[in-house]
């Protein structure tokens, strides 16, 4: 029997705490894709940069992973707005609002980048050295190389890791209520504060981010087997 | 770049680094505290007991951090509010504080993660030493604490060492409730002077000398035992 507090329409808070479910999983999505994409480029200056790009890659990965997320979201969230802000003074237009649930994304995504960055890396290390020659023999240049040989064949090496991660950023998006935003702790926040009722609203958003995560470790264990399929069983 | 608040905030600060460092290590203490049995009890205990300490890490590992603390701050908090026993009882003076429901719930949170670890160092120690420590006619228990847990710790020391990093990142949600941690610190600066960057930045090199140290000491203990390489 679900309390009449959070039923849906004016009485209740259902649809707001879906709302704020809407945007967790929004941030969640948005900021994985970009970590992600930061990623794979991060992977290939550690692997294949110069100098530069390889050191630049090292300090994103090194401060990225030491500082708490909360202060890097900080940082990043002022720093970003500011900036924004200053481009466009540049630009002879007035300061805007930025989004928060934009600067959200931007923010996660560029701490997922940092871990994306390792896992990347070490799943296209373990690949065999003798395919990606095979490749070259071939004449295929370093695009063709990663779109036919170095892609597919990392894949099965990075999917516990990716997974893991998108695990982690599920829950990095409450660390977002900090600055105050739309996701769904700082929904349950407001709407707890405003009711009273602490206790209710609290573990029912803790059993909505297990009811996603467990249905996220489902689909995992679905990947995991595909990807695994011509791979020698672990233990 | 403006550094005119930081002699005035610097005793502040360091008040506010010892709190965290409190906080991680009575976390990491009580939190392998639990995690040992939560990790045995997957491996050898009954099926039931199992089913429970797999349900535990499930409900720490599945959901964010804040949201537990926050439930145990203001969910748990407002319950025991409720109850004029509990404000009267000597206690209460512990109960109110932020500081008692933020050890409560990183140990909570780090005793699920942990425990998971656990339960992968118990799995790896080899068969053949615990069924030489039995022959030897060792209790249950004598086999578990000369043999079986050094030897399960021994062999997680590296993922131990990444959980006490994951677990310092962590301690600025102290902040959130109400504790003077080296965040909360940083927070009332920017509160007091409205300067963003400097207090934070000084936070981040702060939390990246601890997590240096960290490593540092882990990678000491871990020279500490003797292995074949």
């Amino acid at each position: 029997m679900i309390p009449e507090i959070l039923t849906f329409g004016d009485k209740g808070f259902g649809d707001e705490l879906l709302r704020g479910t809407q945007f967790t999983l929004l941030i969640a999505a948005s900021a994985y894709i970009i970590g992600i994409c930061i990623g794979l480029i991060g992977a290939s200056a550690k692997l294949y940069g110069g100098g530069f790009s390889r050191a630049s890659a090292a300090t994103y990965t090194t401060i990225v992973r030491s500082v708490p997320e909360v202060v890097l979201i900080l940082i990043l969230y002022f720093a970003g707005t500011r900036g924004i802000n200053n481009l466009l003074g540049l630009a002879a237009l007035g300061p805007i609002e930025v989004n928060g649930t934009l600067a959200a994304i931007v923010v996660l995504g560029v701490v997922q980048g940092a871990y994306h960055t390792e896992v990347f890396r070490a799943a296209i290390q373990a690949v065999p050295i003798g395919q990606i020659e095979a490749g070259k023999a071939f004449g295929m240049g370093g695009l063709q190389i990663f779109r036919r040989i170095t892609g597919p064949a990392m894949l099965p090496n990075a999917i516990p890791g990716l997974s893991n991660l998108w695990l982690v950023v599920i829950k990095d998006t409450a660390l977002v209520a900090v600055v105050g935003n739309y996701e769904l702790l700082s929904t349950t926040a407001s709407a707890a504060a405003f009711t009273k009722r602490y206790m209710l609203f609290f573990v029912t958003t803790a059993l909505i981010y297990l009811t996603i995560t467990l249905v996220s470790n489902y689909f995992i264990g679905m990947l995991e087997n595909r990807y695994r399929r011509g791979q020698a069983r672990l233990v | 770049m403006n550094w005119t608040w930081f002699p005035e905030y610097f005793p502040l600060l360091m008040q506010g680094l010892w709190l965290t460092i409190q906080l991680l290590v009575l976390s990491m203490v009580f939190g392998m505290i639990l995690a040992v049995p939560v990790g045995l009890v997957q491996v050898t205990g009954p099926k039931w007991l199992a089913a429970i300490a797999k349900a535990y890490c499930t409900v720490m590992r599945g959901t964010p951090l804040l949201v537990q603390l926050w439930l145990l701050y203001f969910g748990l908090g407002s319950v025991f509010a409720a109850y004029p026993e509990i404000r009267q009882s000597m206690f209460w003076p512990i109960l109110r504080e932020g500081y008692f429901y933020a050890v409560l719930a990183f140990s909570l949170n780090t005793g699920g993660y942990s425990g998971e670890i656990m339960r992968g160092g118990f799995l790896s120690v080899p068969k053949g030493e615990l069924e030489a420590a039995r022959a030897y006619g060792m209790s249950p228990w004598k086999v578990l604490h000369r043999i079986w847990l050094p030897r399960a710790v021994r062999n997680v020391l590296p993922t131990l060492a990444g959980e006490t990093v994951l677990m310092l990142k962590s301690t600025p949600l102290a902040a959130t409730v109400t504790v003077l941690d080296i965040f909360g610190v940083i927070l009332r600066v920017r509160q007091n002077t409205y300067i963003i960057y400097e207090p934070l930045i000084t936070a981040a090199i702060i939390y990246m000398a601890l997590t240096f140290l960290i490593t540092r000491a882990f990678g000491h203990l871990e020279n500490q035992v003797p292995s074949r390489r």
